[in-house]
């Protein structure tokens, strides 16, 4: 009886939509298996965070209250008063670093994988976007509790978008709303937390998913040349181990969530002096620690300005990776990319490792 | 006619530049003691190094101003004509007088300062050093002794010798100094113990200049030796509601009629140690028990008064141990705290409320503060009670989870196998 009302429902959605067609294309498509297969996890867990994201985001926003005077103290009802508040507070904040950390190393593994070779250039494109997203939902997310940690570490970090050449000054005042951090940051962070950024980040994501699903998951340069080739099917096989894993994951995020709950720290006092030692996220450091180390005057130019620029064209660099690489559109490998990769993670996780166990300047 | 008024008005425009700018161009005054002083030597030059700093200086006085003399003349005899008032240097009891010349004058002080005092004279004419000086004492504290001489500073000034932190010190460059103080038959000992009592702590070593110095129970102009009877008035200048408490208990009566000094009995005077709860009731420490034998009436409300502010510290002890373990597990305490903070408050105020020697006030209060920490005591178990629901609640979700995840892994081999 229920059989037969869900395929009458079935058919009736499909006579006007075509949903077989699409399931047609899902049962066909296929994943290539090979030793780097693991990997392919990376991009459904970074999806699977942004999900639990989207979904405790929506969840605080019920309470939370985007103002100077009242963030701390609606963050802090949410925590004491709001039933299951403290686990859906924990979860979010817990869920938010898990996501930038899939993001990275997601970006890696493709980069090493050169997933970036042709026809998936725009794939590549798409996902460093996205991760760009992903850090400026990390940055405009961590005010918003308005803490003594997450204001300082906001005026350190506005501070130096003041260093980009030209629009520095208007960058900064754009993104404080004025000269200070004040109730117009926190509004306007607010706005670009959950409105701007997630609408971008959903439509970009948009784009990402639905180019791997049409060009399928790149084989890795190493498994490319097999005369056998083995492949599993992605409905329902490599979706059914997508979500093994995404329960996985969300094991992992409940354990840290309850056992460690996101501290909520002391209320931002803008009168307050800069407390000694405060740090942006732990994703900035690298490149909070490198300006550090920058000398204030190189030859003629300003020290911190370079090192921005620097960030600038890195940044420009992985965007436009599929197309300075012209090795892998050949589907050959070039050692210096490789090393270079290498290197790029290791000096990251140097300067991480410099920022929070080095001298502290 | 136009032309006429022109030159007028260009003439009475250079009249008036040139009376302007008249006092610009003629040669300033020159001051000839300070010009002859400055070639001299030794303590004949010493006015003129520190005077660059001294507040008189600093106001447009000079030596004449004081010494009297006619600075403008550079003729010894003519600069020093004693019919021109010159006085040099007074003799060392004669300061009071030589100072209080202006000091004494509100008119006069007006000038330089309207809110300045203008009755030191008169008090240091009352105080044990006034006394002495006015029986020709030549060692005997006079202005310059606290304020220095000619490099003068304004009290404010840190680095004047009177400014709060330095005061002890001034005074003890004298009363400490055995050698000089032998004539006087006083303690020399009073630096050393004030230094280490709970008052020198906190102005010598903490900087905290709400704390007293010695002319703040002394007096400074008038300094004198605080009678028996006005020892409690001299403490509540800054403890004003023990001393309120105090004045209306049994104690009053008893020291007033012994003659007993009210809060120096228990407290001590120069070397006043910290309060701790050991000195109420009995035991090591105590000061109850120096007057009070056991059994008594007085004794028994010591003990009394003790048993209720340990109680309450037990109580607070036990749940400031449990909310740190809730914080620690990373529960939400901020209300919690706050009834911790008030029973602490309670604590406070219980042992100023000892002053009344009232076992039933002390009690009152000590049982508002164990209410108040039973409270939070409450709350922190319920927080640590919260906690492991949460480790209990979390296991099951796990649990779920991970059948879930079990489930869905057999059937992915299953499927896979067939």
């Amino acid at each position: 009886m229920t059989e037969l009302l869900i395929k009458k429902i079935y058919n009736w959605v499909d006579e006007r939509y075509q949903v077989t067609d699409l399931t047609g294309f899902f049962t066909k498509k296929t994943v290539p298996v090979h030793k780097h297969f693991v990997w392919y996890y990376l991009g459904g867990i970074t999806l699977f965070l942004f999900i639990v994201q989207v979904a405790t985001g929506i969840l605080l926003l019920f309470y939370y209250k985007p103002t100077a005077a009242e963030a701390y103290e609606s963050v802090k009802f949410i925590t004491t008063k709001v039933e299951f508040g403290w686990l859906v507070r924990s979860v979010h904040s817990w869920s938010a670093n898990l996501m930038v950390f899939s993001a990275f190393v997601h970006l890696f593994s493709t980069f090493f994988l050169k997933a970036y070779r042709p026809p998936r250039e725009l794939t590549w494109v798409t996902g460093s976007g996205l991760l760009f997203i992903v850090m400026g939902l990390g940055f405009t997310g961590y005010l918003l509790p308005w803490n003594e940690l997450s204001f300082f570490a906001t005026k350190v970090g506005t501070q130096m978008a003041g260093a980009v050449p030209v629009a520095g000054e208007y960058l900064r005042t754009i993104l404080r709303g004025g000269d200070e951090i004040s109730d117009a940051t926190i509004t306007r962070f607010f706005a670009l937390h959950v409105m701007v950024l997630p609408i971008a980040a959903v439509s970009l994501l948009g784009l990402h998913l639905i180019m791997v699903q049409f060009q399928g998951m790149s084989e890795p340069l190493s498994s490319a040349k097999d005369p056998v080739k083995k492949t599993m099917k992605f409905f329902p096989n490599f979706l059914l181990r997508d979500l093994v894993v995404w329960l996985l994951i969300l094991a992992g995020l409940m354990v840290l969530s309850i056992m460690f709950p996101w501290e909520l720290g002391k209320k931002a006092d803008p009168f307050a002096p800069t407390p000694f030692g405060i740090k942006p996220e732990w994703y900035f450091l690298w490149m909070f620690q490198t300006l550090k180390y920058i000398p204030a005057k190189i030859f003629m130019f300003d020290g911190e300005v370079l090192g921005i620029l620097g960030f600038g064209a890195a940044g420009v660099g992985l965007v436009l990776l599929p197309f300075i690489d012209i090795w892998a559109r050949r589907e050959k490998r070039n050692p210096v990319f490789s090393i270079l990769g290498v290197f790029t993670i290791i000096y990251m996780l140097f300067m991480t490792y410099l920022a929070y166990f080095g001298p502290q300047k | 006619m136009k032309k006429v008024q022109m030159h007028k008005k260009v003439s009475i425009s250079i009249l008036v530049l040139l009376a302007l700018s008249a006092p610009c161009c003629m040669a300033q005054e020159k001051d000839y003691c300070v010009e002859c002083h400055k070639t001299l030597d030794g303590s004949a030059k010493e006015p003129v190094d520190k005077i660059s700093h001294d507040v008189h200086s600093k106001r447009g006085l000079s030596c004449a101003d004081c010494h009297g003399g006619d600075r403008t003349k550079e003729d010894f005899d003519e600069a020093k004509d004693p019919a021109k008032g010159f006085i040099g240097r007074p003799k060392r009891n004669e300061i009071p007088g030589f100072c209080g010349k202006c000091h004494s004058d509100p008119a006069y002080m007006r000038r330089y300062n309207p809110n300045i005092q203008t009755d030191q004279l008169a008090k240091y004419m009352e105080s044990q050093h006034g006394k002495l000086n006015a029986q020709g004492d030549q060692k005997v504290a006079v202005c310059i002794s606290c304020h220095d001489v000619h490099g003068i500073r304004e009290k404010a000034d840190p680095r004047a010798p009177i400014f709060i932190t330095n005061a002890p010190m001034r005074c003890a460059s004298c009363h400490a100094d055995k050698e000089y103080m032998k004539d006087y038959s006083i303690p020399t000992d009073q630096m050393e113990e004030y230094s280490h009592g709970v008052h020198g702590e906190a102005l010598l070593k903490k900087g905290d200049r709400g704390a007293p110095a010695c002319h703040s129970c002394h007096g400074s102009h008038d300094a004198a030796l605080p009678r028996a009877i006005a020892v409690g008035n001299v403490c509540a200048q800054c403890h004003s509601l023990t001393r309120d408490l105090f004045a209306k208990s049994p104690h009053k009566a008893a020291h007033d009629r012994m003659g007993i000094p009210e809060c120096e009995a228990c407290h001590g005077n120069h070397k006043i140690a910290r309060t701790s709860d050991e000195m109420l009731g009995t035991g090591p420490g105590s000061v109850c028990e120096k007057c009070h034998k056991e059994g008594s009436s007085p004794y028994i409300a010591a003990t009394s008064m003790k048993t209720s502010i340990e109680t309450l510290k037990g109580d607070i002890k036990d749940t400031e141990s449990m909310v740190k373990d809730a914080e620690r597990m990373g529960i939400e305490v901020s209300e919690t705290k706050y009834f911790l903070d008030e029973a602490n408050n309670s604590l406070t105020k219980s042992r100023t409320y000892v002053h009344t020697f009232s076992k039933e006030t002390v009690a009152g209060i000590a049982k508002e503060g164990i209410d108040l920490a039973l409270k939070a005591k409450d709350k922190a178990r319920k927080a640590i009670g919260e906690f492991n629901f949460r480790r209990k609640w979390l296991a099951a979700v796990i649990g779920i989870i991970l059948l879930l995840a079990a489930v869905l892994y057999l059937k992915i081999r299953n499927m896979e196998k067939t």
